[in-house]
């Protein structure tokens, strides 16, 4: 006997925050995506936790948690009264490392004066769900408090995660994103040390010249809720997130499986769930970044799916750099600002499309966005997969 | 006691505690209730006493703040030290 098909609810953004290099807050960030981009790590320069935290409280959450709280709040105000009951709100968040300056502070305070002096905080604090529980206790949401820690991947996977949680039924309103401070001492001489990083400074995507990745920072959350409860309080909807897949590449725990099997297996699954073919898709925001490996799997993915005339192609990662764990959420957000605007931003940093690909990369100017789908890709080290799908919102 | 008189030692315990627990310097009371009055959890008083330790250079084991519960008596424990 063949189980009853789940429920399954229509689920929207209705509420956007960005604390990232280029900008904080939707209209900072959206106008800096088109550049120019700035040479070498790509530091969140102009963050102040004050708005958002008290001293004590700034002083007791890592830099990681300040991303989180911060967009979180933008989010959520943005998205206006939820007015949720709070067992049926919840949170998934991602991130990569966690509070990686503070365990890095807290080592040389070990070493230098005694295990006596670690902070009593040391443990809230670089914990990897420090911003899921901060987000949960700031505006008492009392479902579902989640964190997904899958490297590069976790900000895409969290907001898959978190749209299960409302198709269900579980959940009628979710905040989800992901932070990443990870730019500290041991964090850039450990990616360095694996050859991951740009010597040049330079991120360009798909570029025939790009020499990896440049180090990024940075927090994002989507305000998620169910298509009937947007409407029944007249929210703004930014788009409906139709669907989205998490895979394994099962291969190797950096490099990405040949020819962009990975890849390809989840964006098909995110098609699939979302109920739409490949030609539905408009554009994709890619994972895009700047390896030399990476973007040569992705692009063979996207061109074995989509063919060589497919969907826009663009990778914001030239202006943000690489945020890790908050990647995917930042690009989340951007994704529903390309659908707000209906304009895709260009591939900063690229100057000449690695032969070997066959895509179509957005250069130079902004390009319009076609009606249709926009497909959000990240892929972490361990060989996660994540795909979300974005499309506006038709009756 | 040596070389400091109780008051000298509250006013420097005040300014620790204010630092620390970031509450404003009349709140530092010595019937003040940490949890009730200074908003200080118990990881937060933990921190204070360390910040104390090094502030008077003593050494307060963990098992002496069993039961600490407001300014007077953390005070007391720093003050028998001096």
């Amino acid at each position: 006997m063949t189980p009853p098909a789940p429920v399954r609810r229509r689920v929207v953004v209705t509420g956007l925050g960005v604390v990232a290099c280029c900008g904080i807050g939707t209209d900072a960030f959206w106008s800096g995506l088109f550049g120019p981009a700035p040479v070498g790590e790509r530091r969140v320069r102009d963050f102040d936790p004050s708005p958002f935290l008290d001293v004590k409280a700034a002083r007791r959450a890592d830099r990681f948690q300040q991303f989180a709280v911060a967009s979180a709040q933008m989010a959520v105000d943005d998205a206006g009264d939820i007015g949720v009951d709070p067992m049926r709100a919840g949170v998934v968040h991602g991130t990569g490392v966690g509070g990686l300056q503070t365990l890095e502070d807290q080592v040389g305070v070990l070493n230098e004066r005694g295990p006596r002096r670690v902070s009593p905080f040391l443990v809230p604090m670089i914990m990897g769900n420090a911003g899921a529980a901060a987000i949960s206790m700031r505006f008492g949401w009392k479902g579902p408090c989640e964190t997904i820690v899958t490297a590069c991947a976790a900000g895409t996977q969290s907001v898959g995660a978190a749209l299960r949680l409302v198709s269900s039924g579980r959940c009628d309103a979710m905040i989800t994103g992901g932070a990443e401070a990870a730019i500290t001492r041991i964090g850039v001489a450990a990616f360095t040390n694996m050859t991951a990083l740009s010597t040049s400074g330079i991120s360009r995507p798909f570029d025939v010249e790009r020499d990896g990745f440049v180090i990024g920072e940075g927090g994002a959350a989507l305000v998620l809720e169910e298509l009937e409860h947007a409407r029944a309080r007249g929210a703004h909807i930014y788009a409906e997130l139709l669907g989205a897949a998490s895979t394994a590449d099962a291969h190797h725990i950096t490099a990405p499986s040949p020819g962009g099997a990975g890849a390809l297996a989840c964006m098909e699954l995110a098609l699939d769930d979302s109920g739409i073919s490949p030609a539905e898709v408009a554009h994709i925001n890619a994972h895009g970044t700047s390896t030399p490996l990476n973007d040569l799997a992705e692009a063979e993915a996207i061109e074995k799916l989509f063919g060589q005339d497919g969907p826009v192609v663009t990778s914001i990662k030239g202006i943000t750099g690489h945020s890790l764990g908050a990647a995917g959420a930042i690009e989340a957000v951007a994704s529903c600002l390309t659908i707000e605007h209906k304009s895709i931003p260009p591939t900063v940093g690229l100057e000449r499309l690695d032969p070997e690909m066959h895509i179509n990369v957005a250069m130079g100017d902004a390009a319009e966005l076609p009606g249709g789908a926009v497909l959000s890709n990240s892929f972490g080290f361990g060989g996660h997969n994540g795909c979300i799908v974005l499309a506006p919102l038709e009756s | 006691m040596t070389g400091m008189d109780n008051e000298a030692a509250f006013e420097k315990f005040k300014s620790t505690a204010v630092e620390v627990l970031q509450v404003p310097e009349d709140k530092i009371t010595l019937d003040a209730k940490f949890q009730d009055d200074l908003d200080a959890d118990s990881l937060e008083v933990v921190e204070l006493v360390m910040a104390l330790e090094e502030t008077f250079d003593i050494t307060v084991e963990e098992s002496e703040l069993d039961g600490v519960e407001t300014v007077g008596q953390a005070f007391e424990i720093v003050s028998s030290k001096l």
